[in-house]
């Protein structure tokens, strides 16, 4: 039986690498909180533009982090634990490195536990107002609609 | 110097394919392949100089929305005033929004001219005023927000079927879609958070 010609497999190989060199990004920031997201079913919407989507985690931290921040609800911006009163410098942050014409598209995803009580979510939404923020969305799964 | 035409030796390459297949588990492992999907909402602009100021509604466009901190939804408008289940607040929203029979407790109906299309009528000044408790679960306020949003897209839908004859879904998303979003814009208001018995 003739041997199966193999040199071209790296090049397929690399092919299939570079795609998804493309298509995909790098995780960026390591999750501290733990978030169970609520489930929706017909109004969830897909985010479509990555780059216009900023995250905001609001849960209790991760087990690891328990012994020094306690399981209380906590705000996770980027990599650090916060107080509500710092979600503003995050907003301003965050609009700097976008493009001059995406600013006014920009969106804050609220990824928030199902268990974490209003108030915080409150106050960072009253923060999110006050840095002009104004298009958010509530994180969520969607469920499959039962027949 | 070599004499005459000497051949290089081909290098063996039958290892590069499993080199860039390492090279493709490392990024299929630290990607993030998963789609973030959400609810989209509007929070209104923050004024500071009109954090006091009450709106003078009439008592018939109003709606109040209050869950509390044991996670009860109480519903108050013209024709109801009780505690539900939030699997009801779909249908009560929507007779609240749309007021069909046009029931002088509920929303009043008034002609609302929209650009590009004419006129409707339609509760153009009721108002979904959503309050809630420092300590009510943001569980059952996500769900009430859901039922909500369904309540309006449910009216839309209903509305394109009549006066465009089609799904809302496959309505011209520059044309007509909005205009379906203005016969029913989502009118909800969450009150400046209050905290019950407690100092701010």
């Amino acid at each position: 039986m003739p041997e199966l010609n193999t040199s071209s497999l790296p090049d397929l190989i690399f092919t299939v690498l570079f795609f998804f060199m493309m298509v995909t990004s790098m995780r960026e920031v390591e999750v501290k909180v733990q978030v169970k997201t609520p489930n929706g079913s017909s109004e969830i919407e897909k985010l479509e533009r990555k780059s216009l989507v900023s995250h905001i985690y609001i849960g209790p931290p991760a087990k690891q982090y328990r012994a020094t921040f306690g399981s209380a609800p906590q705000i996770q911006l980027n990599e650090h634990f916060a107080e509500p009163e710092a979600v503003r410098e995050f907003v301003s942050a965050e609009r700097e490195q976008m493009a001059e014409r995406d600013k006014p598209l920009m969106k804050m995803s609220l990824k928030i536990d199902q268990d974490v009580q209003m108030g915080i979510v409150t106050d960072v939404k009253q923060e999110l107002r006050k840095a002009r923020a104004l298009n958010i969305v509530y994180s969520a799964g969607k469920e499959k609609e039962k027949k | 110097m070599a004499k005459g035409k000497r051949k290089v030796p081909g290098l063996n390459q039958s290892s590069t394919a499993d080199i860039s297949f390492i090279l493709l588990i490392f990024f299929l492992v630290t990607t993030s392949m998963d789609v973030d999907s959400g609810l989209s909402r509007r929070l209104p602009d923050w004024d500071p100089d009109a954090v006091e100021q009450e709106m003078k509604i009439k008592e018939r466009n109003v709606m109040t929305v209050q869950v509390n901190k044991n996670n009860e939804i109480h519903v108050k408008n013209g024709v109801l005033n009780r505690t539900i289940d939030v699997s009801e607040l779909k249908d009560i929203a929507k007779e609240f929004i749309a007021n069909p029979d046009d029931n002088v407790n509920l929303p009043i109906k008034e002609d609302y001219e929209i650009e590009g299309y004419g006129t409707v009528v339609t509760t153009v000044r009721h108002v979904i005023s959503l309050q809630t408790d420092r300590t009510t679960n943001y569980e059952i306020y996500f769900k009430v927000q859901h039922e909500l949003s369904k309540a309006y897209s449910e009216l839309r839908d209903a509305w394109a079927r009549k006066n465009f004859g089609k799904k809302y879904e496959q309505c011209d998303e520059k044309t007509e879609q909005p205009v379906a979003r203005a016969v029913y814009a989502s009118k909800i208001s969450e009150a400046e958070p209050k905290q019950y018995g407690t100092e701010q």
